[in-house]
C-alpha cells in the first residue's frame, strides 16, 4: 500500500491550532471516491504519516480536503506546508456515516470541537438531497466562541429554512450572545422525533459517550446512534494492531460504529 | 527403488542416515532449508546446511522464567521442544523495509521494494507451530487486505512437520487442541523411532506435488507396526504435557469477556515488567511498528515496518496521552485478545499453547494459571452464594 | 387560567403531579414576558418565584472584578430557572439576563414553599423534581470543567 502523490494547494488556518490542507493528485488522476466519515492516511516527506478523516463534499470530489489540529510532530510539520508542496494519500479507509439508511427518518448531528470535520461531509451528503430525510438538526459544542470550526458554514446551514443548527460553547467570552453550556443539553430540545432518527455523534470520546446517553434518555435506540471512534494507527489496514478497540479494529471495523455495538466498550477504561 | 506414486496420508520410512538426501534434494530445488540448531546456550531457528547442523542429541528443560540446554543420551534430532524463535521471524520478519523515497523538485518520488523474497524449506515444524502458521495466514492474508511481505514467503513455502517425541515443561497443545500430533498443513511430517538398534523417521505424505521431493529419497515403504510406533511416540508425547488450560478454548473467551475488571490482573500487574519478551516470542503475535527515517540531508525517507508489542508505554497513544497507561491495562489487552477477543476477530484462539510465553517471562508469568485463577474464582463465588442462603 | 394549567400539566417538571396539586399550582402561576438585556432577578436577591421558560433565552450570570461579568451557562425553552426559592436561604446565587425576549411562565415560590411544608407529600413531589434537575445541571457543570474540547500536552 503506497501514498499516492498529491500536491498541495491551499492551507487554510481554521483556528490557533487547526488548519485545513485542500489536496489534488500530483499527477493530475481522479481522487478515489470516498464514503462520508472515512479517512486517509496522510504522510509529511521524512516525518511520518497520520490519520485525519476527509472532511469535503463526496460528491465534488477535488480537491481533498482534511481538517486537523496540529499537535504532534505529523501535523505541525503538516501545516508548516505551502502550495505545491507534496504530500502521500493511501485511502481512503474505514467505515462511513451509513446516512443510507436514514431515507425518510429524522438525522441529529451531535459533535464538537474538531468533530465536526468529518460530520461536514455529511452535512454536504445530507443537504445535497435533502428530500430524502425528514428534520435534520445539527447541535454543535466549542470549547468558547473562538474555537467554533467553519463559522461560516455553520452560519450558511442556520440560514436554510428546512434545517436546524444550534450552537452552543462550553465558556462564553467576549459578546457571545449564544447558548452556553455543553452540547448535552441540546439535545432533550432538539427538533427530532426520537422513534425515527439516525442519531450522528462526533467528538472527543467523554462528549460522545454522555451525548449518546443523552439521546438514548430521550428515546433514540442505540441501534440508531453512530459514533466515531480514534486510536492509534500506523497501518490502516488491520495489520499492525495499534487500533484495536475491544474486538475491534479502528481503522477496518470503523471509524464509524453502531452504538449498541460499542456501548459496553466506551464506559471501560483503558481498553 | 520404484513405487506407486505416493499420495497424501501414505506413510513411509526413511532411515536416518538417508536424512540429509532430503536437505540435499529441497536445495537442489532452489529452498533455503531453515530449522533448529543449537546457538547461545538455545535451540533457535536458522538456515541448516546438513543434518549435522541439528541439535542432535540434545534436549530442553522449561518452566515458568527457565529455559536450559541439556544433553540427552541418545542421538535424537528432534528431542525438545520449542525455543526461543518462531518460524514467523522467516514468514513475518522482525524488520522489513516498506519502501524509499527521494526528494524531487518540490515533491518527492517514492520506489517500491522488490516483492521477491527466498523460498524457505522449513525443517522441524511443530503441530502448534502449524496451528501458529494458519493464525497468521488468516491475519495476514484472510480479509479484506493482504500483506504482500507474508504472502510472498508464504506462498512458496515447503514444510516438513515433525511430531513431537517430547512434551515440554511449558507446553499446552493437548488442551488447546493443536497437537501433538500434526495434522494439517504440512508437506511432510516426520516422526522421529529411536529403537536400540534404529534410528528412522516414519514419513506422512502431506501434499501430492510436494510428495515428489521424497520420490528422489531412499525410502521405505511404511509397515503397520513402524506407523503404529510412530503413533506410540505421539500419544506417549500428549500425557506428558508440563501445562493446562483446565477449560477449552471457546470457555475461556467467555471466561475473560466476563472479567475485565476481576482484581486477578491487578495481581499479575504487579508482577509483569512489561519487558515484552512474551509477544516477542509468542508464534501468533503480529503487531507492527512504522518507523520514518531520513538521512542526514534531509534528500532520502525510508519506512520501515518492525516488530513491536502491546505493552510498550506508547502502543496506543493518540494526541494527549496513551490509552492504556497502565501495567494491568496492558497485560489484559494482551491476554484477552489472545484468548478472547481474538475469536471475534479471527474465529480462533490465537494461543496454541507452545508456552513460549511462560518460559520466556523474566518472572514467570504463565496464562494457564492466570486462566486459572480467575475461573476458579468464578466457581467460588457460586459456592458462596449458595452458602448464604 | 384553563389554558395555563394545561400547559403546566404538559411540561415535564410538572409531569405526573397529581390533579389536585396541579390546581393548587396553577393558583402559583401566571404567564410573564421579558425582554432583551432586563434581569429577571439579581444575585443576592430574594429569591421568591421561579420560572419554566416557554421561549427566548436567559443567561445565568456572575461577576468577577477583574473579568467583568461572566456567562455561566443559558437557560432556554423548555427549562426551569431557578430552585433557590426552595432552600435556604432563599436567595439567588446568579443573576438571570434575558438575552432573547422571554416568554415565561413565574410561579409563586413563597407560596408554594410553605404549601410543601404543610403538605409533605407535595414537598416531596417537588423536592424530587427540583433534585434532577440539579442533578442534570451537575452533570452538565461537570462536563463543562472537563474542557473536552482542549488538548493537553
Amino acid at each position: 500500500m503506497l501514498p499516492q502523490l498529491y500536491r498541495v494547494q491551499h492551507v487554510r488556518d481554521e483556528m490557533p491550532d487547526t488548519f485545513t490542507l485542500e489536496l489534488e493528485p500530483q499527477d493530475g488522476s481522479a481522487i478515489p471516491p470516498f464514503a462520508t466519515g472515512q479517512f486517509n492516511m496522510l504522510y509529511v516527506f521524512g516525518v511520518g504519516e497520520i490519520p485525519i478523516s476527509i472532511s469535503g463534499d463526496p460528491a465534488k470530489r477535488k480537491p481533498l480536503v482534511h481538517t486537523t489540529r496540529a499537535v504532534g510532530t505529523v501535523s505541525r510539520a503538516m501545516r508548516e506546508l505551502k502550495p505545491e508542496n507534496v504530500v502521500g494519500v493511501r485511502g481512503p479507509f474505514g467505515s462511513h456515516w451509513p446516512i443510507e439508511h436514514a431515507m425518510g427518518k429524522d438525522i441529529v448531528i451531535v459533535t464538537g470541537g474538531i468533530g465536526l470535520a468529518p460530520l461536514r461531509s455529511a452535512m454536504y451528503q445530507i443537504t445535497a438531497q435533502r428530500e430524502k430525510y425528514g428534520k435534520v438538526a445539527l447541535l454543535y459544542g466549542a470549547r468558547t466562541p473562538e474555537d467554533i470550526l467553519y463559522r461560516k458554514e455553520l452560519e450558511n446551514w442556520r440560514a436554510h429554512f428546512d434545517l436546524e443548527v444550534y450552537v452552543t460553547v462550553d465558556r462564553a467570552t467576549g459578546k457571545w450572545r449564544g447558548s452556553v453550556g455543553v452540547v448535552t443539553r441540546l439535545i432533550p430540545r432538539a427538533p427530532f422525533d426520537p422513534q425515527n432518527t439516525m442519531a450522528l455523534v462526533c467528538g472527543p470520546e467523554i462528549m460522545m459517550r454522555f451525548s449518546a446517553a443523552e439521546l438514548e434518555k430521550r428515546g433514540v435506540a442505540a441501534g440508531n446512534i453512530f459514533v466515531s471512534m480514534e486510536r492509534n494507527m500506523k497501518c490502516a489496514v488491520g495489520f499492525c494492531g495499534h487500533c484495536q478497540y475491544g474486538p475491534n479494529f479502528v481503522c477496518k471495523d470503523g471509524p464509524v460504529f453502531q452504538y449498541s455495538h460499542v456501548k459496553d466498550l466506551l464506559v471501560k477504561w483503558e481498553i | 527403488m520404484t513405487f506407486h506414486a505416493l499420495h497424501i496420508s501414505d506413510h513411509v520410512v526413511l532411515e536416518y542416515e538417508h536424512l540429509e538426501q532430503l536437505l540435499t534434494v529441497l536445495r537442489s530445488k532452489a529452498y533455503q532449508v531453515v530449522g533448529p540448531t543449537v546457538r547461545d546456550n538455545a535451540i533457535v531457528y536458522d538456515t541448516l546446511t546438513s543434518v549435522a547442523d541439528l541439535p542432535i542429541g540434545y534436549t530442553d528443560e522449561q518452566d515458568g522464567g527457565t529455559y536450559r540446554l541439556k544433553k540427552r543420551a541418545d542421538k535424537a534430532l528432534f528431542g525438545y521442544a520449542v525455543g526461543p524463535h518462531s518460524w514467523k521471524k522467516f514468514l513475518h520478519p522482525p524488520i522489513t523495509r516498506l519502501w524509499q523515497a527521494r526528494r524531487e523538485g518540490d515533491g518527492f518520488h517514492i520506489t517500491p521494494e522488490n516483492p521477491a523474497a527466498p523460498k524457505y524449506a522449513f525443517l522441524g515444524v511443530r503441530s502448534c507451530e502449524l496451528h501458529a502458521i494458519a493464525i497468521q495466514d488468516k491475519v495476514f492474508m484472510g480479509s479484506r487486505y493482504t500483506d504482500p511481505t507474508y504472502q510472498a514467503r508464504r506462498d512458496d513455502l515447503f514444510i516438513v512437520a515433525i511430531n513431537c517425541g517430547q512434551a515440554g515443561g511449558t507446553c499446552f497443545c493437548v488442551s488447546m487442541q493443536t497437537g501433538p500430533k500434526a495434522t494439517f498443513g504440512f508437506d511432510l511430517a516426520l516422526t522421529e523411532v529411536l529403537e536400540a538398534n534404529r534410528h528412522s523417521f516414519v514419513v506422512q505424505v502431506g501434499t501430492e506435488t510436494e510428495a515428489q521431493v521424497l520420490s528422489a529419497l531412499s525410502y521405505k515403504e511404511a509397515r503397520s507396526e513402524d506407523i503404529q510406533m510412530a503413533e506410540q511416540v505421539v500419544a506417549n508425547t500428549a500425557q506428558h504435557m508440563g501445562r493446562q488450560m483446565d477449560i477449552p478454548p471457546t470457555e475461556v473467551k467467555g471466561l475473560l469477556a466476563r472479567n475485565l475488571e476481576h482484581p486477578r490482573w491487578d495481581d499479575v500487574a504487579k508482577r509483569c515488567l512489561t519487558c515484552t519478551n512474551c509477544t516477542m516470542v509468542c508464534p501468533t503475535c503480529f503487531c507492527t511498528t512504522v518507523e520514518d527515517v531520513t538521512d542526514l540531508a534531509g534528500e532520502q525517507a525510508e519506512r520501515w515496518r518492525k516488530w513491536d508489542s502491546c505493552f510498550t508505554m506508547d502502543f496506543s497513544y493518540i494526541y494527549g496521552g496513551s490509552i492504556r497507561t497502565s501495567t494491568r491495562s496492558r497485560y489484559r489487552q494482551w491476554m484477552t485478545h489472545k484468548l478472547s477477543t481474538w475469536f471475534d476477530q479471527f474465529g480462533t484462539s490465537g494461543c496454541v499453547g507452545c508456552g513460549r510465553c511462560i518460559t520466556w517471562c523474566p518472572v514467570g508469568i504463565d496464562i494457564t494459571e492466570e486462566v486459572r485463577a480467575i475461573h476458579e474464582s468464578e466457581k467460588t463465588s457460586t459456592f458462596l452464594t449458595k452458602e448464604e442462603e | 387560567m384553563h389554558t395555563l394549567e394545561l400547559i403546566l400539566a404538559e411540561h415535564a417538571f410538572f409531569k405526573g403531579l397529581e390533579p389536585r396539586y396541579m390546581q393548587l399550582i396553577t393558583g402559583c402561576a401566571s404567564n410573564v414576558r421579558f425582554d432583551a438585556r432586563t434581569y429577571i432577578f439579581r444575585e443576592g436577591e430574594a429569591a421568591e418565584r421561579f420560572y419554566l421558560i416557554r421561549e427566548g433565552k436567559v443567561a445565568l450570570e456572575t461577576f468577577a472584578a477583574e473579568r467583568g461579568s461572566i456567562v455561566i451557562e443559558t437557560i432556554e425553552a423548555g427549562e426551569v430557572l431557578g430552585w433557590s426559592w426552595l432552600f435556604p436561604p432563599y436567595q439567588w446565587h446568579f443573576s438571570a439576563r434575558v438575552v432573547e425576549p422571554t416568554l415565561a411562565i413565574a410561579l409563586d415560590g413563597v407560596c408554594l414553599r410553605n404549601k410543601c411544608e404543610e403538605d409533605h407529600d407535595l414537598g416531596y413531589q417537588l423536592v424530587k423534581r427540583v433534585a434532577q434537575i440539579m442533578m442534570q445541571r451537575l452533570q452538565a457543570t461537570r462536563l463543562q470543567l472537563l474542557d473536552v474540547y482542549s488538548f493537553r500536552a
